[in-house]
């Protein structure tokens, strides 16, 4: 099979298209099938009100078999959300893009949970293990083997 | 400090190399099961004793062991009534601990199924997703203008294809694909996705834990769904089978998959099989598949550690580590030559070093002049206690203890290099060999005591290697003083035998060559012999008293 990817983001985008995101999320480019950038806000009464935040999304010919490395874009116009699952470098420790993975979820799927891991957020801070993990991390946060953190957290 | 990310909360995955367990044997399924071999304590057929240092082992073929894994599931499957895939996966879930697995189901058999991955759950789960909060909603905004319904997927339900109606497989959306596969859960999507995600947890993931690839769905491919799945792919199919027998075998502490890459086989040592059993025997096994597969079944500091044990092998090798920065210029490979001080560079395995500048002759290890070597070895493997006793007057404490500590620490490490060395030895000795052929009568057979004496210095060099770690912690007394004899005498033995092996060939000598390094090389085998039994009967009596405390004893 070479690389069901295509066919799957194509299908993704013309939904996109014809039906909009959902609110506080936005399509900022999706120029190839090979990275995506979205912005995410988390709307209503939350720890993060008034920031807006940027998502990269990059994919293997395999996806959505495999699943997508998902990060938060950190440049001059954006940066990583200070979240107990969110590292400085804009890494995340969240199941759903690792183990939990399922073929059947999208990239809207994985923003919206990303947005309501945001939205529930009780106390702003980094994870205790940042300083550790952000020096020694690598490039794809796909070569990350994360032990997920407390979900209740 | 740390570099070292192993223990931490994650760790980077290198590409690990994918060992393909190439085709090989047959379906074990089928063949008898001849388990009084082996039977539930893993009892070894009684073998003449052996030496104190050697330990009973039985190398398992993947076949064998699949077999032990088929006696377990019948087993189950027998028991409990339930289909054997069904055994098996219940039997994975509680990592192969039947008598567990018994009390749990007899008590709650619906929910141990749930938890295996058997069974769906009976009301629809409010999936947790990625690390938020399970009520998440609660807090949220009203979040999205379409995934109202709990789900974040795309919009496709994934029923089974209806006869009329075209087929669209809701992660491919691939509407040419006609054939579907679904778990008890109902939850279907088309082969050729099935297929490919069957593959990448096995080849990329190495995970024979294979769950439905819809969203939060807990169930779990048994045996025959992956195979259906895999299609003719046979390679991945072998790798999904060794990955169960790894798994299996890594429950198991009378088991130990062979370490070597692209080995299968798996060594069963009960002898080694706890933490106390370790602190009195060495477990250096040799896996079926072929006899350099030799490894410890203890841990995996190094394949063959002896004679000392595990912990106190632990123990040195991370004071090495800690002390490296200090101890790094020991290791050098170069000196310089005490008289005239021109650089030297050591090559070969000898520690009986001349100048090539000025001719003086020395020890590489203690760079004493060689001759106080030669007839009357002085003890040049031992740490003068006393002359110790006067530093720590003269100097600080901590100052003796790190010289001590390099005293000991000079010796291991040349040992390891001369050991490494020996590999350029092997080449220059084959050489030699076809030298003798050609120069002497000798046949090919009969130049091979060259190849037995490197083999021998190799081999001893890496006892004599461990003995310094041993010597390190042990404490003073008349054991030690004993201990070192021997070290001092297998050195002394093994310098010779070595030497022996670089001088330069003249035809005319080979014949008395001959003799001499046959003989050396029996005599070496037998200080060997005598160190290895002596320290393991040590570790047997109890007799060994260390000025630290070793982990796990006492
Ligand atoms: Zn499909
Ligand atoms: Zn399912
Ligand atoms: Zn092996
Ligand atoms: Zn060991
Ligand atoms: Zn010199
Ligand atoms: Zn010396």
């Amino acid at each position: 099979m070479a690389g069901i990817a295509s066919r799957r983001l194509q299908k993704e985008l013309k939904e996109i298209h014809t039906q909009g995101c959902p609110v506080g999320i936005q399509l900022l480019n999706a120029d190839n099938f090979e990275e995506w950038h979205l912005s995410l806000e988390v709307m209503g009464e939350s720890q993060y009100q008034g920031e807006v935040f940027a998502l990269k999304f990059r994919f293997e010919p395999q996806y959505p078999i495999s699943a997508p490395a998902v990060q938060f874009i950190i440049n001059e116009k954006y940066k990583a959300p200070v979240h107990p699952h969110v590292y400085s470098n804009g890494h995340i420790c969240a199941s759903i893009l690792g183990n939990e993975w399922s073929p059947v979820l999208s990239v809207i799927g994985v923003c919206v949970t990303l947005q309501s891991m945001l939205a529930s957020c009780k106390k702003k801070e980094r994870p205790p293990d940042n300083d550790r993990y952000v020096m020694h991390a690598p490039d794809n946060p796909k070569k990350t083997r994360f032990h997920y953190h407390d979900d209740t957290v | 400090m740390s570099d070292d990310y192993s223990d931490d909360e994650y760790y980077y995955d290198e590409d690990e190399d994918m060992m393909d367990a190439d085709d090989g044997d047959s379906a074990p399924s089928d063949e008898e099961m001849d388990m009084e071999v082996f039977d539930n304590d893993f009892k070894l057929p009684g073998k003449a004793r052996k030496k104190s240092y050697e330990v009973d082992s039985e190398p398992l073929s993947q076949a064998q062991v699949e077999r032990l894994m088929q006696t377990d599931i019948e087993h189950i499957s027998g028991i409990f009534g339930v289909d054997e895939n069904v055994a098996s996966l219940l039997l994975r879930h509680m990592s192969w601990n039947k008598e567990r697995l018994i009390e749990k189901y007899m008590d709650h058999a619906t929910a141990v199924s749930v938890e295996a991955g058997i069974t769906p759950k009976e009301e629809k789960p409010a999936k947790a997703a990625a690390s938020s909060r399970a009520g998440s909603s609660s807090t949220g905004p009203q979040r999205s203008t379409r995934s109202s319904k709990s789900s974040n997927k795309l919009k496709s339900p994934s029923p089974a294809p209806k006869e009329d109606e075209p087929y669209t497989c809701p992660i491919c959306f691939d509407d040419t694909q006609t054939r579907t596969m679904a778990l008890a859960c109902g939850h279907a999507f088309c082969s050729s996705c099935w297929n490919a995600y069957v593959t990448g947890k096995i080849r990329e993931e190495g995970e024979h834990w294979i769950r439905c690839m819809a969203e939060g769905c807990g169930l779990v491919c048994p045996d025959p769904f992956v195979r259906e799945a895999l299609g003719e792919d046979k390679a991945t199919w072998n790798r999904f089978r060794e990955l169960l027998v790894r798994h299996f075998v890594g429950c198991n502490k009378n088991l130990k998959f062979c370490p070597y890459p692209n080995c299968t086989y798996t060594v069963a040592c009960p002898a080694a099989a706890s933490k106390s059993a370790l602190l009195s025997i060495v477990p250096t096994v040799t896996c079926g598949a072929s006899p350099d597969h030799k490894f410890c079944f203890g841990c995996s500091i190094e394949t063959d550690h002896r004679p000392v044990i595990c912990a106190i092998a632990a123990m040195w090798l991370q004071k090495c580590h800690d002390d490296s920065e200090t101890a790094n210029w020991i290791k050098s490979n170069t000196k310089e030559c005490t008289k005239c001080q021109s650089t030297i560079e050591k090559n070969g395995g000898c520690n009986h070093m001349t100048c090539k500048k000025c001719k003086h002759e020395f020890c590489w290890v203690c760079m004493g002049p060689w001759s106080e070597h030669g007839t009357a070895w002085y003890s040049c493997n031992r740490y003068d206690e006393k002359a110790s006793q006067e530093a720590r007057d003269a100097q600080s404490k901590s100052r003796a203890s790190l010289e001590r500590y390099l005293h000991y620490y000079n010796r291991w490490a040349n040992h390891e290099q001369s050991a490494k060395l020996s590999m350029d030895l092997y080449k220059k000795t084959e050489q030699k060999m076809e030298e003798m052929q050609i120069s002497s009568d000798l046949t090919w057979i009969e130049v091979q005591f060259m190849k037995k004496a490197v083999d021998e210095v190799f081999k001893c060099r890496m006892t004599l290697k461990w003995t310094y770690a041993m010597a390190y912690y042990l404490d003073r007394g008349n054991p030690k003083e004993l201990f070192e004899d021997n070290q001092r005498d297998l050195e002394k033995a093994v310098e010779d035998l070595s030497e022996l092996l670089e001088q330069p060939i003249e035809p005319e000598v080979v014949p008395s060559l001959r003799q001499k390094v046959t003989d050396k090389t029996v005599y070496v085998q037998k200080r060997n012999e005598i160190m290895l039994e002596d320290t393991a009967n040590g570790f047997l009596e109890g007799r060994w008293q260390w000025n630290t405390s070793v982990p796990g004893l006492e």
